[in-house]
């Protein structure tokens, strides 16, 4: 265990190691600091002097190691144009990232499982083939155009007039179909709560859980077909094993023999895939913060591109790497505690 | 001498005679989709013959003509079928262009992974030792970030260095190569386990012991027996590709506003989306759909016919 332990651990590092590295080419490649610094009529030979004593004529490695080590202690210089330290600036904007991340992991976990288990149970029932068809629409439909049609319909309203509106059927249909848009569809809303530090929460007030109900279920739309597809698919095969079989013969009743005994291994690989996908959820909070304008990290990301503000980009991608990275490590772990068959300390497979 | 009496099946008979056809021949979902998706093909390339504008010719444009509805809301004008966008340009034509435009990335996109997918999973597979450990923690690597996360990373980066206006003259380019570069490991994974499997069969070591080159064993032997997989993904690839192609552009990242892709249709329309204006870009948004749709649909069959075994997650 120990072995597998530091054998991941070191990965971590070696992986981290490579994103530090590509992260600092970039900085070191973008745009010519001494040109943000200094103005037009500095003359060059005192440019040259500056460009020393910052040490920009050192080697590539004397620059990344005095990066490298600079980052460690979480500095990684001046945003261009917040005027500030890029970690702060990145430490604001997470809270609102993690709040939307927490509720769309909600909205996926208490749908897939039911949903999954159900259509696994009865692969055959109409409800079932809704579901399975729903998922692979669910799947084709990008996260942005989800959003967009989302706003189409709960915050700006369509109206619907196709049925006859003369008779009562017709009106009613009108109505029933037609919806009056009253969700708000960009930003955060006025009415957070404030919890410690940067830390200000949608989640304590009706006005902020309004604000976050869309992007919320923008972001599980995407995910949310991929693990009702893999939960159905791992419980049924589970459903075939012989012991399930056995538990069944025995007389156990069935609800807690697909509860407790056949949904246990079901949740085994949809804990490594999940694990990974809430990594992923990272690069589509960059889409659904877009759409919604949510004051988090993705949007800060997007504009820091649009503005060149490089330590804002470079920081942003230390702090996703290692988001990623411990994400991923932890569910190596928790498998590798979770089913002592896989294998600790040989190559992975 | 005795003459041949059967010869060898052709090409054409085999696969007549296939299992593919046969299921395809009972399977109306798919016959429905493969016919979305050839009319919806079909329709892009031949975009210059059926768009009554074109939407690259700035002469064509109207201006007053702009956020013109379609034809079954009131205010239309019979001129533009499916209305105008924010500039007056026939949103028709400019859907088809578009179109063109996402299957052209979707397919170039595919063909780069699969090349570079390819190459890399036979050699890891078939050479094994330090080329393996080393192409696949470099895939593991790559695969634990999302592929959209690397693509948006790079294409922001590529776009940063290289200034926006040299970007957007070779849009296609660049998003061919930023989507084909983030995807490869799919391939390289798949095709991986597969060599790994024929490796160890009896056809291999016969031709080894006649002295074939491991090239010609790699690329003639082996990898004529892994196509099934690397067909089975290249549908969920290509849909892929596509709506990758569509959120670069949507974030800005992909193809510029005057030679639009679906995504950057989409993304223009969603500026005037509160204004009521929603066919600029509902529309594209709908066109899109489908063809990833169709694309997936048909990637669903092709993996219940051929049933290979697909890496999860």
């Amino acid at each position: 265990m120990i072995a597998f332990l530091i054998k991941r651990l070191m990965h971590a590092v070696l992986v981290m190691f490579v994103i530090s590295v590509l992260a600092f080419a970039i900085q070191d490649n973008l745009g010519d600091p001494i040109q943000q610094m200094v103005g037009q009529s500095v003359p060059e030979s005192e440019r040259d002097a500056l460009r020393e004593r910052l040490g920009l004529n050192d080697p590539f490695i004397v620059q990344y190691v005095r990066f490298a080590k600079n980052a460690v202690q979480g500095d990684f210089g001046y945003s261009y144009f917040y005027r500030e330290p890029a970690l702060g600036v990145i430490a604001r904007h997470l809270p609102a990232t993690l709040e939307l991340v927490f509720a769309a992991t909600l909205i996926i976990v208490l749908l897939s499982v039911p949903i999954g288990v159900y259509s696994a149970i009865k692969p055959r029932s109409i409800i079932s083939r809704f579901f399975m068809g729903a998922s692979i629409i669910g799947i084709s439909i990008p996260v942005f155009l989800t959003a967009i049609v989302l706003i189409q319909i709960f915050s700006i309203g369509i109206t619907v007039s196709i049925f006859p509106e003369s008779t009562s059927w017709g009106a009613w249909l009108n109505g029933f179909f037609s919806t009056q848009g009253s969700m708000p569809s960009f930003g955060r809303g006025y009415d957070l709560v404030h919890v410690i530090g940067h830390w200000d929460t949608n989640l304590a007030s009706w006005n902020g859980l309004k604000h976050l109900v869309l992007p919320a279920i923008s972001l599980a739309s995407i995910m949310l077909p991929l693990f009702i597809r893999l939960i159905r698919a791992e419980m049924m095969e589970v459903l075939q094993s012989e012991y399930v079989k056995y538990a069944r013969a025995k007389g156990i009743s069935m609800r807690r023999v697909y509860f407790v005994h056949a949904l246990k291994n079901t949740m085994l690989p949809v804990i490594t895939v999940g694990g990974v996908q809430i990594g992923t959820m990272v690069a589509y909070t960059i889409l659904t913060e877009t759409v919604f304008q949510w004051p988090g990290m993705g949007l800060m990301f997007l504009d820091a591109i649009n503005r060149a503000d490089i330590p804002l980009i470079v920081a942003y991608l230390m702090i996703v790497g290692v988001i990623f990275v411990v994400t991923n490590t932890i569910v190596d772990l928790i498998y590798g505690f979770v089913n002592p068959t896989v294998k600790l300390t040989g190559k992975p497979a | 001498m005795t003459m041949k009496t059967n010869k060898a099946p052709s090409r054409l008979e085999r696969f007549r005679d296939s299992f593919v056809w046969y299921s395809f021949k009972r399977d109306r979902t798919a016959q429905l989709c493969l016919a979305v998706f050839l009319c919806l093909v079909m329709a892009a390339f031949a975009a210059p013959l059926l768009a009554p504008t074109d939407p690259y010719d700035l002469r064509q444009i109207d201006i007053m003509a702009s956020e013109l509805p379609p034809f079954w809301i009131d205010g239309a004008d019979e001129q533009y079928s499916l209305g105008t966008d924010a500039q007056g340009r026939d949103l028709w034509s400019i859907i088809l262009y578009g179109t063109r435009v996402s299957l052209l990335i979707g397919f170039g996109a595919v063909i780069l992974q699969a090349l570079l997918g390819v190459t890399f999973g036979l050699m890891a597979g078939y050479l094994g030792g330090r080329v393996d450990a080393f192409l696949m923690r470099l895939a593991d690597i790559q695969l634990s970030f999302s592929t959209l996360m690397v693509a948006i990373v790079v294409g922001a980066v590529v776009k940063a260095t290289l200034g926006g206006a040299f970007y957007s003259q070779y849009a296609v380019l660049m998003l061919v190569l930023i989507i084909g570069l983030a995807e490869w490991p799919q391939y390289a994974r798949t095709v991986r386990a597969s060599v790994l499997a024929e490796k160890g069969k009896e056809y291999v070591d016969a031709a080894r012991v006649m002295g074939l080159r491991s090239k010609r064993i790699m690329f003639r032997h082996v990898l004529p027996n892994t196509l099934s997989p690397i067909f089975v993904i290249s549908t969920v690839q290509i849909a892929n590709a596509i709506i990758s192609e569509a959120a670069l552009s949507f974030l800005g990242l992909g193809m510029p506003e005057t030679h639009p892709s679906l995504g950057s249709l989409i993304k223009a329309g969603f500026d005037y989306i509160q204004s009521g204006s929603w066919w600029i870009t509902l529309i594209p948004g709908a066109v899109l759909v489908v063809l990833v749709l169709s694309i997936n649909l048909l990637g669903d069959w092709l993996r219940d016919v051929m049933n290979p075994r697909l890496y999860k997650g």
